[in-house]
């Protein structure tokens, strides 16, 4: 479904991705993990369209997505959902979701949008009680739900996740990560950037493990949980367990 | 006449001034919100409006109303032919390279009103009958009655373009982020050019209904202008509502100045309250209300 092959992207003269290349099939949950700085949002980011890469390609759907301004990327069927949320804050919940359909009401498919606000409520039922607020009043959970909400409303093909459990207490971790896994379920393909790459691995089906700009690891999540090296760089909270051979 | 009326008199023709300056002055938002530039060509969007309507009305050929459309929509063609020329071709462009472009462009059109309608300033007939409605002590012109009837239809139209189409709201979330506005699809670069039409389309509204009060000259954008962008300072840059009493308040403030102190003051107290409001309060009354959650 996407495919990167060999992408190189610079910030000026630092090279940001060194000859990056992964794929994504459909209806697959696949994780970037790595530290900060890796290039893990780097790699969305030029999937779409908001950085030039300097070489390689991005296909999706067969379709080359360089050069293609973001509007472009998410018309074809790809949604991110931003680091830090980034949601219109002084906007209310509901214009935040109507936005999320932007080039469909251009397209004017006006009752087709109606339906789906319906099933971002069923999924997110907080946001329909809240739709009049002004999103920037919300909580930190609410506003990755909306966040979340908000890309649906494109009716992506693939969502693109940039830490979508940064900043949120654990119980709303899990809450985030079972939608994300329901989602995957009812036919969306993801691909996910994650810190916290425990949990983003037990729902991923698999990984990416990026370090300075260029993947040194890859497959499927369960390989990753148990592989050794990833344990000890980024499974952080159970190296002792690790280290006294509990594991 | 007492001073009760006196005051009415000075706060009719304040709010008249004052309806203009918060046309203008939401001119100068609609452009800052989209691209964070102040455009100095405002004033002579305001300026064309004016002498486009006085010259198409010379040719006797239209009624008003018609020669209004005609002369506001080649104002926004101004805007979007601008907009498309000088300001999205720049590669790289920083905030204050735009600023000296628009600064550029203000000075080209007036040299190209000049030459069209030479040095002398033109007047327009009222929109309807000259004789003036007594309000209590005062009086009001039929004209002053056009400029603030049409400026409150501008000002609810920009709101529900704001409120209520996908396209306003699309402008709004544009202002609060680029980066998450093109996430979502929405084309920056149409944004910037829709938010030139519009502005150019209410300067000229404002220069239109204010020719027949005030004659109509190539220089009266410049001053204008200045005032608009006190009212749109004043206000808080950036705000619709701040820009709105932005311009009242200075219209008001300008009219008793002149008339209580002196008339030679009332251009110096729109930058006297521009200096002070940059000094004490750079945000203005309605500065960015930033809703931060950290």
């Amino acid at each position: 479904m996407l495919k990167v092959r060999s992408l190189q992207t610079f910030y000026g003269r630092v090279r940001a991705l060194d000859t990056v290349s992964l794929s994504v099939r459909p209806r697959e949950i696949v994780t970037l993990i790595g530290a900060n700085g890796a290039g893990k949002s780097t790699i969305l980011n030029s999937i779409s369209g908001l950085i030039p890469s300097r070489e390689g390609e991005i296909l999706f759907q067969g379709k080359r997505l360089n050069g293609q301004p973001p509007e472009e990327v998410v018309r074809l069927g790809i949604c991110q959902v931003p680091e830090g949320r980034q949601i219109f804050q002084p906007l209310t919940v509901l214009e935040n979701l109507e936005l999320g359909a932007y080039l469909r009401f251009r397209k004017r498919e006006k009752r087709e949008i109606r339906r789906d606000l319906e099933t971002v409520y069923a999924l997110f039922p907080v946001l329909e009680e809240r739709r009049q607020q002004i999103s920037g009043t919300l909580s930190g959970g609410e506003q990755q739900m909306l966040a979340i909400g908000r890309a649906l409303m494109a009716r992506p093909a693939l969502l693109l996740l940039d830490e979508p459990s940064m900043g949120l207490a654990p119980r709303l971790v899990l809450e985030i990560f079972r939608t994300i896994r329901h989602l995957r379920d009812q036919g969306l393909t993801i691909l996910m950037v994650e810190q916290n790459a425990r949990a983003a691995l037990k729902i991923a089906d698999r990984g990416y493990v990026l370090e300075t700009g260029r993947i040194v690891l890859q497959g499927s999540a369960r390989e990753l949980l148990d592989d050794n090296d990833v344990k000890r760089a980024y499974l952080g909270r159970d190296y002792r367990e690790f280290a006294e051979g509990r594991m | 006449m007492d001073l009760i009326s006196e005051l009415t008199q000075y706060l009719i023709s304040g709010l008249t001034s004052g309806a203009i300056y918060a046309i203008i002055a939401l001119g100068f938002t609609i452009i800052y919100n989209a691209t964070e530039v102040i455009n100095f060509a405002q004033g002579e969007f305001v300026m064309l409006g004016g002498m486009v309507m006085i010259a198409v009305d010379a040719t006797g050929r239209f009624p008003l109303p018609v020669s209004f459309i005609l002369a506001v929509s080649s104002v926004t063609l101004v805007g979007v032919v601008f907009q498309r020329l000088a300001i999205q071709p720049v590669r790289r462009p920083s905030a204050i390279t735009l600023i000296i472009i628009t600064v550029g462009a203000s000075i080209f059109l007036r040299g190209v009103a000049m030459l069209v309608w030479g040095k002398d300033p033109l007047g327009l007939r009222p929109f309807s009958g000259v004789s003036p409605i007594a309000v209590g002590g005062a009086t009001l012109t039929p004209q002053s009655l056009w400029v603030l009837s049409v400026s409150v239809v501008v000002m609810a139209g920009l709101q529900f373009f704001y409120k209520h189409t996908i396209t306003g709201k699309a402008m709004r979330a544009c202002a609060f982020s680029r980066r998450a506005a093109r996430l979502v699809g929405i084309s920056v670069d149409r944004m910037v050019l829709i938010s030139f039409a519009l502005s150019a389309a209410m300067g000229a509204v404002a220069g239109i209904v204010v020719a027949p009060i005030t004659l109509c000259g190539y220089d009266v954008g410049t001053m204008l202008g200045l005032k608009g962008f006190c009212a749109a300072v004043l206000g808080g840059l950036g705000s619709s509502p701040g820009s709105i009493l932005g311009g009242f308040l200075l219209g008001i403030l300008e009219a008793l100045g002149a008339g209580l102190i002196s008339s030679g003051f009332k251009d110096a107290i729109a930058f006297l309250i521009l200096l002070v409001v940059l000094f004490l309060r750079p945000s203005g009354l309605f500065g960015p209300r930033e809703v931060k959650r950290v």
